[in-house]
């Protein structure tokens, strides 16, 4: 540990005067526990979904059966769905990396609701326990997908009333995530903590926080609408009862089309940190970049239907989502033009989570354009339910999300243990990761344009190739990520102890010691400037 | 802390009885007007005095009115969303 | 470490939760809209079979329950903490009085046989069986918000007793007081919508 450990203890050691102990964790207020809970949390629940995905690939390595029968196969990526979605990617960045550092960076002690804080992850806990419950019990593990359409979900016997529990509970972990965020924002900043002088990672949050907080409950509505019609009977989706299966499709989406910027926005905000730090330049259009966090939310409540072209809705919606998909598309192209220009002309320094934010731009940028061409209604009666969507959300979210959550530990991993990982492996783990990650989802937009359905057990020959590329991608990816977790673990053990300012970035968290005291600050902080204004800001040598 | 501005501010007992009597009047009246039958415009009419009712409740009994700006425009930007939810919804299942 | 009492804050956070209690029942109100766009004709057969008495004695119950609430609140603000209590009290009783009356109103239906996927209810026209399980769903709904509310207002009378909800610190029964109007709220839609407008 550094030397700043000795007068203040780190958040990682006992409070002065208390023996720690397990206890002093799970029960912990302490906002950088409570993300450390979280944090580990959601990296065991992505190496369960990464485990899932690679036997799902494996499966469709070849033609026919490969390793498992269809109701496995269906089992399992509904599995792979609901664990990616509800237990990884919707909490990641905000409840690990947000719980970390939203207080640090506006100078504040702790959350506004430290004890709402640690009730989340509680039910978070709860809802990931009910998941696997609903596998072992009932009659078979769930084998709807992640979106629980009915009529399927109405009227298949496997035990989806426990996992749409477990998803209405999930959901109530991220609403109250969010209405913390919200809260502390608005209340617990430090003094010259202006909104203008918001880190960009915060005005992400604070979105996000919005989306949380107005989106969630409709989903919570929909999944209890599910169990009401399975176990109440009340059918209000039930042709055959006065009900329309469509208005299933509204709901549904009225909250998860939303979700994807929960997804994304977060990681926009990781990467609108790391670029201006290794530009060693303020960052382009920081109130744009602000702004159109701001956009994305409010327009992102009005595109659902855009998953919906084909079910049967009616053609003025079609054309009315077609064209408010486009619309905010446009925040997200200002983003990337402004992340851009900010690396134009800068100094640049290039360290892992440099790389890992390059590779995000990259993935983004196909995911998104692809997404146009999914939003295009015309286009899109070609490709829906196809590996086309399969492939556009895995860049979107895995390249986009995946890749800023990784370049979030690379970034903040000195500030959070005190040492440093081995940069190059880092490097190579990162470039090995974003080969496999092309070579697994490439392929798919090919496939899909030939027309091969998504969820599928089995194929036709001429799919063969196709899948083939993409098994081999996933065990490629599959290896740079294992390289890159395994680094990350010997670094926590071994790696050189660092100051507090290994990057030389300017925002409030780097002037706390590494890793941080229990309160963060020896005193309140008093903001004078900006966060990207590096005058007289350099690297710890 | 500057949060104190709003905290003792009471509202006056005459207030909130006068709230009271204005929201049983317009539960007086939406019933009463049952008897009428406008057609089309019952719905609108029953909202009316519904969303009448809700802006006394939330204005006053909520002391939205005492509050600042900020929590004012947080109300206001829930209730467009809601509105978004289900106005967006009608391009669908009007023109179906 | 001292402790943060930062009413606004906690202030905002209330009203950020009652947002979500609002687009939770905002979903079955979309459901609503589009059902009843989709089967005028139906409600208004349907809505004639729910009892205009009960709703409108439950409507006047909660109201009046609510303006027990803001004086209760006005009354601590003022200092006078057992006029306050007795006003918690009456409000958590009028709750009371509505869930009596809701129970003798859904015990009514359901002696007639009108309930979900009851064989009465599936006898029905599509757009009558869409009305009453969106009647059960939403009264339903709204009378565990009630419990809730209920509880909650208990627990803060207990709180004042004890001396922890005072004149100076009320934020809690403030903020209790915002979920029981919110209750309030919701059935002054949900009043209307199903035994009004048929
Ligand atoms: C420029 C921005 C984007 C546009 C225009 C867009 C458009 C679309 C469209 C039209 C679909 C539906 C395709 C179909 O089912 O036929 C879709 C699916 C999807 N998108 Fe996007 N998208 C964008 C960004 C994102 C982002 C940022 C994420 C997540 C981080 C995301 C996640 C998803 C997911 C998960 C699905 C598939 C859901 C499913 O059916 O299982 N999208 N996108
Ligand atoms: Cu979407």
């Amino acid at each position: 540990m550094s030397a700043d450990a000795h007068d203040h203890p780190s958040f990682f050691q006992p409070l002065p005067g208390t023996k720690g102990g397990l206890a002093s964790w799970l029960f912990s207020t302490d906002h950088k526990r409570i993300g450390m809970l979280y944090l580990y949390c959601i990296v065991t629940m992505f190496l369960v979904g990464l485990a899932l995905g690679f036997l799902i690939r494996l499966e469709l390595v070849a033609p026919g059966r490969t390793i498992m029968g269809p109701q496995t196969y269906n089992a399992l990526f509904t599995l792979h769905g609901v664990v990616m979605i509800f237990l990884v990617v919707i909490p990641s960045i905000p409840a690990a990396f947000g719980n970390i550092f939203l207080p640090i960076q506006i100078g504040a002690e702790d959350v506004s609701f430290p004890r709402l804080n640690i009730l989340s992850w509680w039910l978070y806990i709860i809802g990931a326990a009910l998941a696997v419950l609903s596998l072992v019990t009932g009659k078979g593990a769930p084998d709807t997908g992640w979106t629980f359409y009915v009529p399927f979900s109405a009227v298949t016997t496997t035990n989806v009333d426990v996992a749409v529990i477990a998803v209405f509970i999930l959901g109530f972990s991220s609403i109250l995530t969010g209405l913390n965020f919200i809260t502390t924002l608005h209340r617990l900043r430090a003094p010259g903590m202006t909104w203008t002088r918001l880190p960009l990672f915060c005005w992400s949050l604070y979105a996000t926080g919005w989306i949380q907080v107005l989106a969630t409950p409709i989903l919570g509505i929909t999944v209890l609408l599910i169990f009401a019609e399975r176990v109440l009977g009340v059918g209000l989706f039930d042709p055959s009862r006065g009900g329309d299966p469509i208005l299933y499709q509204h709901l549904f989406w009225i909250y998860s089309h939303p979700a994807v910027y929960i997804m994304i926005l977060p990681a926009m905000g990781v990467i609108s940190e790391i670029l201006p730090v290794f530009a060693r330049k303020p960052i382009f259009g920081y109130k744009m970049i602000a702004f159109s966090s701001l956009a994305i939310a409010f327009a992102g409540s009005l595109v659902w239907a855009h998953h919906m072209f084909v079910s049967g809705m009616s053609d003025t919606a079609v054309m009315v989502f077609s064209f408010l998909t486009f619309v905010v598309a446009i925040p997200s192209a200002i983003k990337v033009f402004n992340w851009v220009s900010t690396l134009y002309k800068g100094s640049i320094r290039v360290e892992p989570p440099l790389w890992y934010a390059l590779a995000f731009i990259f993935l983004f940028s196909i995911g998104g354009l692809t997404g146009l061409v999914l939003g295009s209604a015309g286009t899109n009666v070609h490709v829906h339910d196809t590996y086309f969507v399969v492939a556009h959300f895995h860049y979107v979210i895995f390249g986009g999300m995946g890749f800023g959550l990784f370049g979030a530990m690379h970034y903040w991993f000195p500030k959070i243990y005190g040492r440093m990982y081995d940069k190059r492996m880092a490097n190579w783990s990162c470039l090995i990761a974003f080969v496999g990650f092309n070579l697994l989802y490439f392929p798919m937009f090919i496939l899909g344009l030939q027309g091969m359905p998504r969820r599928y057990y089995d194929y036709l020959p001429k799919y063969a190739e196709g899948h083939f590329f993409s098994t081999m991608g996933s065990w490629v990816l599959a290896t740079g990520l294992l390289l890159m977790f395994w680094n990350l673990w010997r670094g926590i053990r071994h790696g050189k102890p660092v100051g507090r300012n290994p990057w030389g970035a300017a925002t409030l968290e780097w002037m706390a010691p590494s890793p941080p005291p229990h309160h963060n600050f020896d005193a309140e902080p008093v903001v004078t400037h900006g966060p990207y204004d590096f005058t007289g800001v350099k690297p710890d040598a | 802390m500057t949060g104190h501005n709003t905290a003792h501010h009471a509202v006056p007992v005459r207030t909130n009885l006068l709230v009271w009597a204005a929201l049983m009047v317009l539960t007086t009246i939406t019933v009463g007007v049952t008897s009428f039958d406008f057609g089309f415009l019952n719905v609108v009419v029953a909202l009316t005095v519904a969303t009448t009712k809700a802006g006394l409740v939330i204005l006053w009994f909520m002391h939205l009115r005492y509050e600042g700006r900020v929590i004012r425009l947080m109300v206001f930007t829930a209730f467009v969303i809601l509105a978004i939810a289900i106005g967006l919804t009608f391009f669908d299942v009007a023109y179906r | 470490m001292h402790e943060h009492r930062d009413y606004e804050g906690a202030k905002i956070g209330m009203w950020l939760f009652l947002f979500t209690e609002v687009l939770l029942f905002g979903g079955l109100f979309l459901l609503y809209a589009v059902f009843l766009h989709r089967y005028p004709a139906e409600f208004h057969a349907a809505g004639k079979e729910l009892s205009r008495t009960f709703g409108t004695v439950n409507t006047v119950v909660l109201i009046t329950s609510s303006l027990f609430m803001a004086l209760a609140i006005s009354a601590l603000q003022r200092g006078r903490t057992v006029l306050s209590q007795r006003l918690v009290l009456l409000t958590v009783a009028l709750a009371g009085v509505f869930l009596v009356n809701k129970f003798f109103e859904w015990n009514a239906k359901i002696g007639h046989g009108i309930y979900p996927d009851s064989p009465g209810l599936l006898a029905l026209p599509p757009g009558e069986m869409v009305f009453f399980n969106l009647y059960y769903l939403m009264t339903g709904l709204h009378g565990i918000h009630v419990v809730i509310g209920g509880a909650v207002l208990l627990y803060g009378w207990h709180l004042m007793r004890v001396g922890r909800v005072t004149p100076e610190h009320f934020v809690f029964l403030e903020n209790g007081g915002l979920y029981w109007h919110l209750v309030d709220l919701v059935w002054i839609y949900l009043f209307p919508l199903f035994y009004l407008v048929v």
